[in-house]
């Protein structure tokens, strides 16, 4: 049997786990890692410039592909610079393994140079973690970390490897396991056939339905049914702000986002629904608003993977636990044999009060925003304008702001995995590396990055990494000139006091920047020039483009949920209020 | 209400700290755990007691079912079920009729004189919590140098058996 390092076993095992890129940065306790990926060719490695990038990297890698994504990062600052990172991924239940390096295990716990115990300070934020104490452990631990991180409710895996375990000198043979089983992890796949039945007949039956889903028919693949079954039952179908793709942004079911800055007419059907069908959702404070005042009509049937996601926040009267794709795969047969006939009428007259509410107020049916005066350029018009450059085609992922809510609303995703963004921990920062991640994936697509003048600095270093892995993607920076989502509340709740939310004239020039780092730079201020301008921007897809918008700053986010209220209370615009 | 949850974990480094951290993290309680390996020895038995109504009791059991190396849990409390807990109790006795008056106690509560000194009386007690509070209520006028409590131990009444 050949006879591997440990550094050598770490490689292969990727390799055989059907890793073939890592995002990560080198340092001393990862050095004879880094030095066994060197003698290789099958794993890439891809050079960032802060382990938090590789992290978000390997991130928008995973969700756009659905595959594990892959960090390798030293110990000590090198594994604290990859919390966040962990942290966004754990949250929106992203599927990645992060091996950091440790100090040599006979220098653990003595306050050694880079020592940090990585094991412990992620404990929270990951779906599990392993400290490797012998090279014979490596490949398994690779192939549990995997098996882990990619079935079940998906999460990150931390796999912390001491810098002795991969010590060249010291061989010995490599074994990957055929098959991983647990003892102690063996997650449900299918749901309860009685639950299901059950909540099929609840279904049928409805009057004012609407179902509500999240990132987990994203991150299961269950789109297709989702689709199926809505269509077959002709129900309104409202995705969250991590679900949005998961039904098709311009089918006439759609009802648009839910939530804090969901449509007024998701909200409020979901306020007077009678059934509520939430699938892969975690009835999210973000989505749920006062849950006192949470849809008072309604039966709730909830399917989820994570059984402690159900009936958390919102008791569920038709619990079910099982991936969305087996759940719904089984709701549609038993929807087929059941000799049941949906209340045509009811629903005749639901989607004509669903219609009126649109036509009312829905931010689709006409612009709910003051149209642009002279030339300034309103955000929501940039992404609407990114929508009708990119042909609603491209991967568009974006930081955390008021730009994040205006992509969320304005670019209707027709696909699953098109719209990529931190859901769950709001992760400024994260739309960059995302991005590269991203176009890694799918070099063929455009891929977009929505962002704003403050998040788009928080890793503005890696336009680097663009430059040397040949990264093309498009940064469309709504730059307003402010922390334009803490000025927004500063205005709604503060008196407009915007305290630490401007930068005075402290700006960079975005252009120069670009430019410094071997991309085009453009900069925007005419609303006449934007169609332009963006045509030339993604003409050129060879390289990475940096559009810097300057955007009407006054402008809010809307609708936008009254704190303490229920669904349907919401903020229309600046004055008015349902 | 109180909860006593068993749990058997693999005996993994790391494993103990993920459930106490579980705890922590979601805002609940620990107000006593015992952990120990078995007689397997992959394993450890881990019984913790804590307080919550049937809502938050279940949401617990379920956090701690997702940890990865939980095998098994249970809520001991929904079905009937064994409780013991050891206590030691330094308590002070200098004079000839409180050594008495201790003594007698001690019987009472069917409990073991383990250490004497000129100054003290080592007890030994078992039993559920309620028992061993009732002890201490009753002793502590006469003066309490030290309490040590194991914490809960827990085992279900009748054929059932946690295994793996
Ligand atoms: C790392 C991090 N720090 C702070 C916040 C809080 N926060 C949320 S939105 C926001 C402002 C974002 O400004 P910008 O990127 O310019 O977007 P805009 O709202 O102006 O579109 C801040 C500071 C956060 N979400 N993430
Ligand atoms: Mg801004």
């Amino acid at each position: 049997m050949e006879l591997l390092s440990g550094g050598d076993i770490l490689i292969r095992a990727l390799k055989d786990a059907g890793v073939k890129d890592v995002w990560g940065y080198p340092g001393g306790a990862a050095l004879h890692i880094y030095d066994a990926l060197y003698r290789q060719d099958d794993v890439f490695h891809i050079l960032v410039r802060h382990e938090q990038a590789a992290v978000h990297a390997a991130d928008g890698f995973s969700r756009a592909t659905g595959e594990v994504g892959t960090a390798l990062v030293t110990s000590g600052p090198g594994a604290t610079n990859a919390i966040t990172g962990i942290a966004t991924a754990y949250m929106d239940s992203i599927p990645m393994v992060v091996i950091s390096g440790q100090v040599p295990l006979t220098k653990i716990g003595q306050d050694a140079f880079q020592e940090t115990d990585m094991v412990g300070v992620s404990r929270p934020i990951v779906k599990h973690s392993f400290l490797v104490t012998r090279a014979e452990d490596i490949a398994e631990t690779i192939a549990k970390a995997y098996y882990i991180a990619s079935t079940g409710r998906p999460g990150p895996v931390v796999v912390d490897i001491p810098k002795d375990v991969t010590d060249p000198s010291y061989k010995v043979p490599y074994h990957w396991p055929a098959e991983t089983t647990m003892r102690s992890y063996q997650p449900t796949d299918k749901g309860h056939r009685g639950q299901i039945k059950r909540a099929v007949k609840t279904l049928i039956k409805a009057k004012r339905p609407v179902i509500y889903t999240g990132g987990g028919i994203v991150i299961d693949n269950a789109a297709p049914h989702l689709i199926a079954l809505a269509q077959k039952l002709n129900f309104p179908v409202t995705n969250t702000l991590m679900g949005l793709g998961g039904y098709p942004g311009t089918d006439r079911q759609y009802l648009g986002m839910l939530g804090m800055h969901g449509t007024y007419e998701a909200n409020t059907a979901m306020h007077h629904a009678d059934v509520i069908f939430a699938v892969g959702a975690r009835f999210d404070d973000r989505v749920t608003n006062d849950l006192e005042k949470f849809c008072p009509h309604a039966t709730i049937i909830h399917i989820d993977v994570d059984p402690t996601t159900v009936s958390k926040n919102i008791e569920a009267h038709i619990p079910i636990v099982g991936t969305c794709t087996s759940v719904l795969t089984e709701m549609l047969t038993i929807a087929d044999q059941l000799d049941i006939e949906s209340d045509a009428e009811a629903l005749g007259e639901w989607w004509q009060q669903i219609d009126q509410w649109r036509a009312d107020k829905g931010i689709y049916t006409q612009p709910r925003y003051e149209p642009s005066e002279g030339t300034l350029i309103k955000p929501q018009d940039v992404i609407k304008m990114l929508y009708k450059i990119t042909n609603g085609e491209a991967i568009v992922t974006s930081d955390v702001g008021q730009h994040q809510m205006f992509a969320a609303q304005y670019y209707l995703f027709d696909e699953p995995r098109m719209w990529i963004n931190s859901g769950g921990l709001g992760t400024m920062g994260f739309g960059l590396p995302a991005a590269m991640g991203c176009k890694r994936a799918f070099p063929e697509k455009d891929v977009a990055c929505v962002t704003g003048e403050g998040s788009i600095q928080m890793c503005i270093q890696e336009l680097s990494t663009c430059t040397q892995h040949n990264l093309p993607v498009k940064i469309i920076n709504l730059n307003n000139a402010a922390l334009g989502m803490v000025r927004q509340w500063q205005d709604m709740n503060y008196s407009s006091r915007y305290s630490e939310s401007v930068y005075e004239d402290s700006l960079p020039d975005f252009v120069k920047l670009a430019e410094a780092y071997g991309h085009v730079g453009m900069k925007v201020t005419h609303i006449d020039e934007l169609e332009e301008k963006m045509r030339e921007c993604f003409a050129m897809q060879d390289r990475t483009v940096f559009m810097d918008i300057c955007v009407d700053r006054s402008e809010h986010v809307y609708p936008m949920q009254m704190p303490g209220g229920s669904m349907r209370d919401l903020w229309l615009n600046k004055t008015e209020r349902t | 209400m109180k909860r006593i949850i068993s749990i058997l974990l693999e005996n993994e480094s790391g494993a103990l700290s993920r459930v106490v951290g579980l705890f922590s993290q979601r805002g609940y309680n620990i107000d006593t755990l015992t952990v120990a390996p078995t007689d397997d020895d992959t394993l450890s038995r881990l019984t913790l007691t804590t307080q919550g109504d049937d809502q938050m009791a279940e949401q617990i059991v379920k956090q701690l079912h997702k940890l990865i190396d939980t095998i098994k849990v249970v809520d001991l409390t929904v079905g009937s079920h064994i409780e013991r807990e050891l206590m030691l109790v330094k308590i002070k006795a200098a004079d000839h009729d409180i050594r008495a008056e201790l003594k007698s106690c001690v019987d009472i509560f069917r409990g073991a004189i383990v250490d004497v000194t000129p100054h003290s009386y080592t007890v030994q007690l078992a039993g559920d919590s309620e028992k061993l509070d009732a002890f201490i209520e009753a002793v502590c006028e006469i003066g309490i140098m030290e309490v040590v409590r194991s914490g809960v131990s827990g085992i279900s009444r009748g054929d059932k058996f946690l295994r793996v």
